[in-house]
């Protein structure tokens, strides 16, 4: 069965949504990433949905609980990359996913973890030095 | 019998046409109903003669029940044309309509003259011409009404354009000055367009900036909860200016909770708070030499 990859950062991990999800593979995907967490011992998850065209309630919901898990087991989580479509149809199903940290991409979403976790700056664009 | 009413109707027409046109211009005249503001009489002859012209033609078919009818092709096209142009001339639609009915009176003290002897034809007669005159009046006014729709369509359309311009103000940050009415169909527009926006310019911060907004309801409030809602999750900080000391009391005395959403009075403020956010400062150049 195909899994989406979750790629390990330094302390982050990195899960990049290149397909449209399904059920299973999104059940799969929060089995592997709550393993994974425990295993690395990640301090921050970051989630990029920017490939991610279509979301139904059941997709919304898992997502929301990824979040709520990985925060859970001590992982700052960042959504980054939303379209539009994808959230205004999460708002009109009533899943703002409050509680979430999100961003615009993965380079901002890096910079709110390690400004959440207070890691200092390293390698990377620097865009406030 | 009616076969004979109508061919009579289409014989009359054809002989005293030019009787007909006269009398008829005096009876718009004497109704009031000219309007020589709006358009010159020659104009108004002009449509009377080519209207009676092909009523006349479209009459020969002896066909007076239906002016749907394909023979009434012409007459229609003709009042359509009226009627659309008077419509933007700015006629009431009575006027227009009175165009068409002034022709009865005319018409029939005609029937009246000719069919002084055999009064069940007259009565018959004037039932149809009564009939298809009231027929043709409706259809002015019915053309009337779609003119004036369509304006105002275009005119809503317009507005929606209008309405729903995002700037950028600095580097990451936009503003979305909200003006007039929000209902949902604009909603919707303006949620889209901010969103697209977000995404092309990679803004951190959007200050929606409601001072244009007559009145705040649960409605509107809501859709602008939804639209905060939708850019956080988009990865966008969104700060909601503008807002006004009365709306400021009917937000609270709906209930209504922002509480989740940083308010501003002015644009000034919020965009404050945005460059603070951004972790940008302005300095006056005065204090700097200091």
């Amino acid at each position: 069965m195909e899994r989406i990859p979750i790629l390990q950062m330094g302390q982050f991990l990195l899960v990049t949504i290149q397909v449209d999800m399904h059920d299973r593979l999104a059940l799969a995907l929060q089995d592997d990433l709550t393993n994974r967490i425990v295993k690395t011992s990640a301090s921050g998850v970051l989630i990029d949905i920017s490939s991610l065209e279509i979301v139904d309630s059941f997709i919304g919901r898992v997502l929301g609980n990824i979040a709520t898990v990985s925060q859970l087991l001590g992982a700052e989580t960042v959504v980054v990359g939303m379209q539009p479509a994808i959230a205004i149809t999460l708002v009109e199903l009533g899943l703002s996913l409050s509680g979430v940290r999100t961003a615009a991409n993965v380079d901002t979403g890096m910079r709110l973890l390690q400004t959440v976790l207070g890691v200092p700056f390293h390698g990377g664009l620097n865009a406030n030095p | 019998m009616s076969l004979s009413s109508t061919s009579k109707i289409a014989d009359l027409l054809e002989k005293n046409e030019t009787e007909l046109l006269r009398n008829w211009l005096t009876e718009l005249e004497a109704s009031g109903l000219r309007r020589d503001d709006l358009m010159r009489s020659t104009e108004l002859n002009q449509q009377c003669h080519e209207f009676l012209r092909m009523f006349r033609s479209a009459a020969q078919h002896e066909n007076f029940s239906d002016v749907q009818a394909p023979e009434w092709g012409s007459v229609r096209q003709l009042l359509t044309d009226i009627s659309r142009d008077r419509a933007q001339q700015g006629f009431t639609p009575s006027e227009v309509a009175t165009f068409i009915f002034s022709l009865k009176k005319p018409l029939f003290d005609q029937l009246k003259r000719e069919l002084a002897q055999q009064n069940d034809l007259l009565i018959d007669s004037i039932w149809t011409v009564t009939d298809v005159l009231d027929q043709l009046g409706l259809w002015t006014t019915e053309v009337f009404q779609q003119t004036r729709e369509k304006v105002i369509l275009r005119q809503q359309q317009e507005l929606l354009e209008l309405s729903t311009p995002v700037v950028k103000l600095w580097e990451g940050i936009l503003a979305l000055p909200m003006i007039g009415t929000l209902d949902s169909a604009r909603t919707q527009v303006v949620m889209e367009t901010l969103l697209q926006q977000i995404v092309e310019t990679g803004s951190q911060v959007v200050v929606i900036d409601i001072t244009g907004v007559p009145t705040v309801d649960t409605l509107v409030a809501q859709y602008l909860l939804k639209t905060v809602e939708a850019a956080r999750l988009m990865g966008t900080d969104c700060i909601i200016s503008g807002i006004r000391p009365q709306i400021a009391q009917t937000i609270v005395h709906l209930g209504l909770d922002l509480s989740g959403v940083i308010t501003k009075a002015t644009l000034a403020d919020a965009f404050a708070i945005a460059l603070k956010k951004r972790q940008l400062t302005i300095v006056s150049k005065a204090s700097q030499s200091v």
